[in-house]
C-alpha cells in the first residue's frame, strides 16, 4: 500500500509553507549558503536574492528538501500572462535511480513505499547523486552523507501526513494512498480539461516507473523544469552492457585481425 | 471581486476559501490590482488599474449596472433595492452634488477644511408625538427626540430621492473614463461589471474582499463605502455568498478593534467621551451619540453604555455620580498614530507605550517618527526580538549619518521581553467576527510575560500606589474593578502562578448581573439601571453560563458552522440576514436559503406571549433580527430601536433600518464616493477640478514635504506592501532563518520598461527617493508591473514591500523613509498604497 503525495498545481499560491514546515519538522537549518557575515552583527545575515521571480532558494540541497519554482510568463504587451507555482521534492519513484546506485543499501524503500536515506549506513560515496534524474539528491559537507526528503518516514509511520501537505493552506499538496490521489487527479484533471484547460496534464504515473509524488502541470512539465523522459541511470545497463560486449567483440577480433597480419608478415619475412 | 488586497500573499490560510469556491462551486474569481501579484495568478480575471482609482473603477461599475437591462428587468433588484435600501429616501432639495460643483458637495463652510451636513439630510414627517412625557431614565430621554419618518417615493421617479442622485452622480463614470483614468480597458472592465451583474440575483449572490489596499488611502472610507453601495444596489448584503468581506491585518486586529484600541471608541463600538463634543455629562453624552441613531437598534446605547461604566469601576459606579462618567477619560483631539506622532514631536509626549508594534520602521515618513521616539522622556517597548523601534536611540539610520546622537537622545528606553502566543491563553476574533479560544501550550522562558500578565500586574501596581492618595482625579485607578486573580486549577500546570485569568477577562467582557455574578447569555438582557455589567456588549453571549466558553466549540460542518467558535453578535455569521429573505419573509431562492419567516412556528416572548410565527434558521444561523417582528410589521413611529423599525428593516443598525447607498450622515467628505485623486498623485483629477480628497489630513510640518500634483521631480506612483514570507515589520519572521532565506533583501518591483529608461539591470541595486527619504533596493524586473497610460501619457508604477530594518536575519533600508503623513479625514488612516518619488539606478549616496 504505497503512501504518496498529489501535487495539484492549479491550486497553488507559491506561500512557500511547504518549505517552512519540512524544514521545521525535520530540523533542518537555514541552508548555510544563503547566509553571510556582517560588520557589527552578531548573526549571520541572509543575502541569497536572486532575481528570479519569487525564487530565492534555487534548488533542492541537502537542508532543502522542498523548492517552490516560480515561473512567470507574459508577452509584451501583457495580454498574455501568467505565473506558475510548483513545490518539488523527491518523487519516491517507483524504479528509484539513487537507491539503485546505493552500494551500501543505505537507501531502502519502506513498507511504505517511500525511498529512505539511512544516516548510520550511508558511506558518503556520492553514487547516488548522479543517478537520480531529478537532482533531488544531496550531500552534506557537514553530516559526511546524502539527504532528501523521507515522506515524512517518521510521522506516516506513526499515522500522520507529510509535514508541507499539512501545512499546505490550500489542499494544493495532498498526501494519502497512492491509488486513492490518482482518483483525486483524475478527477480534477478532467475538470480542468472540461473548463477549456487541454493542456493540463498528469506528471508522474508512467516516468520512472510510476511516481509515488505526482504532479498536475497546466502546461507542459517542461515549463515546470521537470524533464519529459526522466531517464534512471540502471535502465541504461542492458544497453550500455550489450554496446560493451559488442564493442569488446569487435576489439578481440580487430586484435586477432591484426595479429594474424602481423604473423603472416613475419612469416612473409621468413 | 478581489479588489485592493492580495489575498493569496497576505491572507493565504482563508485563501484557501476562494480556491474552494472555485474548484468546488466554479465560481469566478477576479482581482482588480496594479500589480500581477500571486493573487491575480489565481484569478479567473486579472484587471490592472493605476493605483488611487478604485472610487472611479467602482464607481463606473455601479454606472453599469444600475443602466444595464438584466438590472432594470429583474424583478429582484426593484425589490431589494426599493425595500432594504435607501434608494426610495427623499434628500433635502437643497442638496448638490459634484456634478453641480466642480466635485464638492453642499455645505462646504468657508475656510474649504469641514462640511456642514444638513443639506444632505433626508426629508422628514412630522415629528411624532412623544411616547413619554417626563424623562425618567436614558431610554424616556431618547424616546422624547424621535424625528418624523424619512418621506419616501418608491418609485424612484423622483429627482430628490437617493436612487436618482446616485445616478446622476456616477453617470460620467464610463468604461471610457476608466480606461482614460484608471488605464484599464474597456474590455477589461466590462468584464468584471458583468461578471458581477451575472452572478448577482435571485439565486447567485458575488462577494466582494477588500484589505488595507482600499483602507490606506486619502479616500480610503469612501472607497469601502462605494462597495457597499454596489452590493445593496446587486442584492448582495444579507445573503450567503455576498457581503464585504474585510480581511484584517493580523491575528485579532478585529479583536483589538471590537475591544478598543482604537483612541476614539470604546469597547462594542461606543463613542469614546470627547471633550470637544457635548459630552458634559452622561446624559449629555448619551443624547449626543445615541439620540441621532436611536430609532436603529443603537436605541439601547444607554444600556450598553451603563454597563460598560460598570464594568470598569462596580460597585463605585453609581446612579448619583453618573456611573464614574465624569471620571473616564475623554479625547481633546485626533489622538491616532500620526498626529500622535507629531505631537510627540512637538515635545507633548513624554511617556510611550509600544506593544506589538515597530514604528521605527512600519510608521509612515519613518524617519520622522524615529526622531519623534528622540523627544520622549522614557518609552516601554514589549516584544520578543529588539525591535528597530527599541533600539533607534543606538544604531538607527539616523545614529549612523550622524543626524542624531545617542548621547543627545534623552529618551530612557524600558526593553521588556514577550511571551509568544503559545505561551498563553486567550482567544483570537478574526476577519469574520469569529471568537476562537487558544490555549496556553508552554511558560514563555525566562523573564518573558504575556501582554495580560503585563497589563494586569501593571494596574495591580498602579492601584497599590494609588490607593492612599487624597486626589478626587486618582478615583478611577483607585475604584478600577481589577479583579483577574487565576484560580488555581488554571495555572497548577504552569511555572508562573500570577497569570491573570484570560476566563475572567472575557467573562467581564461578555458581562454578567452584579448582583449575583451570573453570565449573561445574551445582550438583550442589559440594563441601564447599574445591574449589569458588559465590557463589550457585542461579545455577550460568548460565555452564555458559569464555565461555558462558547470560543472553545469547535464542531464544524460543511457550511456555516454555527457551532464553531462565537461570532459576535449572537453567533451571526451573516449581518443583516433579514434580508436574506424578500418583502414577505420568503427565501429568495431555495438556493439562497438562510433565514425566513415560518408563520406556523409559536414561540415564546420574553414578556410571556406566544407570537404566531418567528424568524427561523435550518442552518443554525443566529438571526440578526427581532424573531418574533413579522415581515408586514409596521414599526411604531415614537418608538426607538426594535419598535421604530418595520418588519422590512433588516439593517438593523441604521437609524432607518435600510442600507445606505448615500450617507445623510456619519462620512464627514461627503455622502457619496467621488473620484479623487492620491493626495500625491502624477496626474491631475480628470473627472473633476477639485484634484484630492477637499478634507484629506495634512500635517504642513519640518521634516514632513509633500509632493506637488505630476511633480516632475517625483514623476513614479509608489505602492508599498507585504509579501507571504514576512509578516508587517518582520520582528516575527525576519529573525527566523528558514523565512530570512525565503526574502532575504529589501527589494523592489518594476517594469522592464521602466528598468530600461533608468538603466536598472534586474537583481542590482537601485536608489528610491521622495522628499522625505531614499533607500536602495534590489531590482525585481518583471512584466506583471506595467505602465499605465493615463490621458495619453505613460506612467510607471513600482511597489516596494515594506517588512525590512536594519535588525535581523534578513535586512534592508526601511521603505517608510519615502512615505508620508497625510491622511483620511474619516479615520486618519495614511496613504501607504499611493505616494509619488523617483529611481535611479545603483545604490544611494548617503546614509539614508
Amino acid at each position: 500500500m504505497a503512501k504518496g503525495m498529489f501535487v495539484d498545481t492549479s491550486i497553488c499560491t507559491g506561500c512557500k509553507a511547504c518549505q517552512v514546515a519540512c524544514k521545521e519538522w525535520n530540523g533542518l537549518p537555514g541552508e548555510p549558503s544563503h547566509f553571510h557575515k556582517v560588520p557589527n552583527r552578531p548573526y549571520p545575515v541572509a543575502f541569497n536574492f536572486t532575481g528570479n521571480s519569487y525564487d530565492n532558494t534555487g534548488q533542492l540541497s541537502a537542508t532543502d528538501w522542498r523548492h517552490v519554482r516560480f515561473i512567470e510568463q507574459f508577452n509584451e504587451n501583457r495580454t498574455e500572462g501568467r505565473w506558475f507555482f510548483s513545490s518539488d521534492s523527491c518523487k519516491h519513484c517507483t524504479d528509484a535511480g539513487c537507491l539503485n546506485a546505493c552500494p551500501v543499501k543505505a537507501i531502502v524503500r519502506t513498507d511504505m513505499g517511500n525511498v529512505f536515506v539511512q544516516q548510520d549506513v550511508c558511506i558518503g560515496c556520492k553514487y547516488c547523486i548522479p543517478s537520480c534524474p531529478y537532482g533531488v539528491i544531496n550531500f552534506s559537507e557537514k553530516t559526511g552523507t546524502v539527504h532528501k526528503c523521507t515522506l515524512c518516514n517518521d510521522r506516516i509511520h506513526n499515522g500522520l501526513g507529510t509535514a508541507c501537505a499539512k501545512a499546505c493552506p490550500t489542499g494544493s499538496i495532498s498526501f494519502g494512498e497512492v491509488s486513492e490521489l490518482k482518483k483525486k487527479a483524475d478527477a480534477r484533471l478532467s475538470q480542468l480539461k472540461g473548463l477549456g484547460f487541454t493542456k493540463a496534464n498528469i506528471y508522474g504515473y508512467d516516468e520512472a516507473g510510476g511516481l509515488n509524488v505526482f504532479y498536475l502541470f497546466m502546461d507542459n512539465p517542461t515549463v515546470y523544469g521537470q524533464p519529459l523522459n526522466p531517464i534512471v541511470p540502471q535502465r541504461r545497463l542492458f544497453k550500455s552492457a550489450a554496446i560493451t560486449v559488442v564493442t569488446a567483440i569487435a576489439v578481440a577480433v580487430a586484435a586477432l585481425i591484426s595479429f594474424r597480419e602481423r604473423g603472416m608478415k613475419k612469416e612473409t619475412e621468413k | 471581486m478581489i479588489m485592493g488586497s492580495n489575498m493569496a500573499e497576505c491572507h493565504p490560510v482563508a485563501f484557501r476559501w476562494p480556491l474552494k469556491a472555485k474548484t468546488e462551486h466554479g465560481a469566478v474569481l477576479m482581482h482588480v490590482d496594479p500589480r500581477y501579484t500571486r493573487t491575480s495568478a489565481m484569478c479567473d480575471i486579472h484587471a490592472p488599474i493605476r493605483a488611487g482609482t478604485d472610487i472611479l473603477f467602482l464607481g463606473a461599475i455601479i454606472n453599469h449596472v444600475i443602466n444595464s437591462k438584466r438590472w432594470n428587468t429583474d424583478p429582484f433588484f426593484k425589490e431589494y433595492v426599493v425595500n432594504y435600501t435607501n434608494a426610495a429616501m427623499l434628500v433635502n432639495p437643497d442638496y448638490q452634488d459634484t456634478e453641480d460643483h466642480d466635485g464638492l458637495f453642499s455645505g462646504m463652510s468657508k475656510d474649504g477644511k469641514s462640511y456642514s451636513y444638513d443639506t444632505w439630510a433626508y426629508q422628514r414627517g412630522p415629528k411624532p408625538a412623544p411616547a413619554v412625557a417626563e424623562a425618567k431614565t436614558f431610554t424616556d430621554l431618547l424616546l422624547q427626540h424621535v424625528p418624523g419618518r424619512p418621506k419616501t417615493d418608491p418609485t424612484l421617479k423622483n429627482p430628490h430621492t437617493v436612487f436618482q442622485i446616485v445616478k446622476k452622480h456616477y453617470r460620467r463614470y464610463t468604461p471610457e473614463m476608466v480606461e482614460k483614468v484608471c488605464g484599464c480597458s474597456k474590455e477589461t472592465f466590462l468584464k468584471v461589471a458583468e461578471t458581477l451583474l451575472n452572478n448577482s440575483g435571485r439565486d447567485k449572490t458575488s462577494n466582494i474582499t477588500y484589505a488595507v489596499g482600499w483602507t490606506q488611502h486619502t479616500v480610503g472610507v469612501q472607497i469601502i463605502r462605494l462597495a457597499g453601495v454596489l452590493q445593496a444596489l446587486l442584492g448582495n448584503i444579507g445573503r450567503p455568498g455576498g457581503g464585504i468581506l474585510a480581511l484584517r491585518g493580523h491575528a485579532t486586529i478585529q479583536g483589538s478593534t471590537d475591544i478598543a484600541t482604537l483612541y476614539h471608541s470604546l469597547p462594542g463600538y461606543i463613542n469614546m467621551p470627547d471633550a470637544r463634543k457635548n459630552h458634559e455629562t452622561l446624559k449629555d453624552f448619551i443624547l449626543t451619540e445615541a439620540g441621532p441613531v436611536a430609532t436603529s437598534y443603537w436605541g439601547n446605547y444607554p444600556k450598553f453604555a451603563v454597563s460598560y461604566f460598570k464594568a470598569q469601576w462596580g460597585d463605585a459606579a453609581t446612579k448619583e455620580n453618573d456611573y464614574g462618567y465624569d471620571y473616564h477619560p475623554k479625547i481633546t483631539d485626533d489622538h491616532s498614530h500620526l498626529p500622535m506622532f507629531v505631537h510627540m514631536m512637538e515635545g507633548q509626549i513624554r511617556g510611550f507605550f509600544v506593544m506589538g508594534q515597530n514604528p521605527a520602521i512600519g510608521g509612515q515618513n519613518a524617519r520622522f517618527q524615529r526622531k519623534a521616539l528622540a523627544k520622549l522622556d522614557w518609552m516601554v517597548v514589549r516584544d520578543f526580538y529588539e525591535t528597530e523601534t527599541s533600539v533607534f536611540w543606538k544604531n538607527s539610520p539616523e545614529i549612523t549619518s550622524g543626524e542624531l546622537k545617542t548621547a543627545d537622545i534623552k529618551t530612557e528606553v524600558f526593553f521588556l521581553p514577550a511571551a509568544m502566543v503559545a505561551e498563553m491563553e486567550g482567544s483570537f476574533t478574526n476577519t469574520q467576527r469569529l471568537l476562537q479560544q487558544h490555549e496556553k501550550a508552554a511558560d514563555p522562558p525566562g523573564d518573558c510575560r504575556s501582554d495580560i500578565w503585563f497589563t494586569y500586574h501593571l494596574g495591580r501596581r498602579l492601584k497599590k500606589l494609588y490607593a492612599n492618595s487624597p486626589n478626587d482625579h486618582d478615583w478611577p485607578i483607585q475604584n478600577l474593578l481589577w479583579e483577574y486573580d487565576p484560580e488555581p486549577s488554571e495555572v497548577a500546570n504552569f511555572r508562573i502562578k500570577d497569570e491573570p485569568s484570560a476566563y475572567k477577562v472575557l467573562k467581564e467582557i461578555n458581562g454578567y448581573t452584579w448582583a449575583d455574578k451570573k453570565p449573561l447569555p445574551t445582550f438583550a438582557v442589559l440594563k441601564e439601571d447599574g445591574s449589569t455589567v458588559s465590557g463589550a456588549w457585542i461579545y455577550t453571549g460568548v460565555i452564555p453560563a458559569e464555565g461555558v466558553n462558547k470560543a472553545r466549540s469547535r464542531q464544524g460542518d460543511e457550511w456555516i458552522s454555527p457551532n464553531w467558535g462565537f461570532a459576535w453578535p449572537a453567533n451571526r455569521h451573516i449581518m443583516y440576514n433579514r434580508a436574506s429573505a424578500d418583502l414577505q419573509g420568503k427565501p429568495w431562492s431555495e438556493k439562497k436559503k438562510l433565514v425566513f419567516w415560518d408563520p406556523s412556528k409559536e414561540v415564546k416572548t420574553p414578556d410571556g406571549k406566544v407570537s404566531h410565527g418567528s424568524w427561523v434558521s435550518p442552518a443554525g444561523e443566529g438571526i440578526d433580527f427581532l424573531p418574533t417582528k413579522a415581515p408586514n410589521f409596521r414599526g411604531k413611529d415614537n418608538g426607538i430601536g426594535f419598535d421604530w423599525l418595520s418588519g422590512n428593516d433588516p439593517y438593523i443598525m441604521k437609524s432607518d433600518g435600510k442600507a445606505w447607498l448615500f450617507a445623510p450622515a456619519g462620512t464627514v467628505d461627503g455622502p457619496l464616493p467621488a473620484h479623487y485623486e492620491p493626495y500625491e498623485s502624477p496626474t491631475p483629477n480628470l473627472v473633476y477640478k477639485q484634484q484630492s480628497n477637499p478634507l484629506a489630513k495634512t500635517w504642513f510640518v519640518e521634516g514632513n514635504p509633500y509632493h506637488k500634483v505630476a511633480d516632475p521631480k517625483y514623476p513614479i506612483v509608489i505602492s508599498t506592501y507585504r509579501v507571504t514570507e514576512h509578516h508587517l515589520s518582520g520582528t516575527m519572521s525576519r529573525w527566523l532563518p528558514w523565512l530570512a532565506e525565503l526574502m532575504p533583501e529589501l527589494f523592489c518591483e518594476l517594469s522592464p520598461e521602466l528598468a530600461a529608461e533608468k538603466g536598472i539591470k534586474n537583481a542590482e541595486y537601485m536608489t528610491i527617493e521622495t522628499a522625505r527619504g531614499e533607500i536602495q533596493a534590489r531590482a525585481l524586473v518583471t512584466r506583471r508591473m506595467r505602465p499605465f497610460t493615463i490621458n495619453g501619457k505613460v506612467i510607471h508604477e513600482i511597489g516596494i514591500p515594506w517588512h525590512w530594518g536594519w535588525q535581523a536575519r534578513a535586512e534592508g533600508d526601511v521603505v517608510n523613509n519615502l512615505s508620508v503623513l497625510v491622511a483620511d479625514p474619516n479615520v486618519t488612516i495614511h496613504e501607504g498604497k499611493v505616494f509619488t518619488g523617483n529611481v535611479r539606478a545603483g545604490k544611494r549616496g548617503g546614509a539614508l
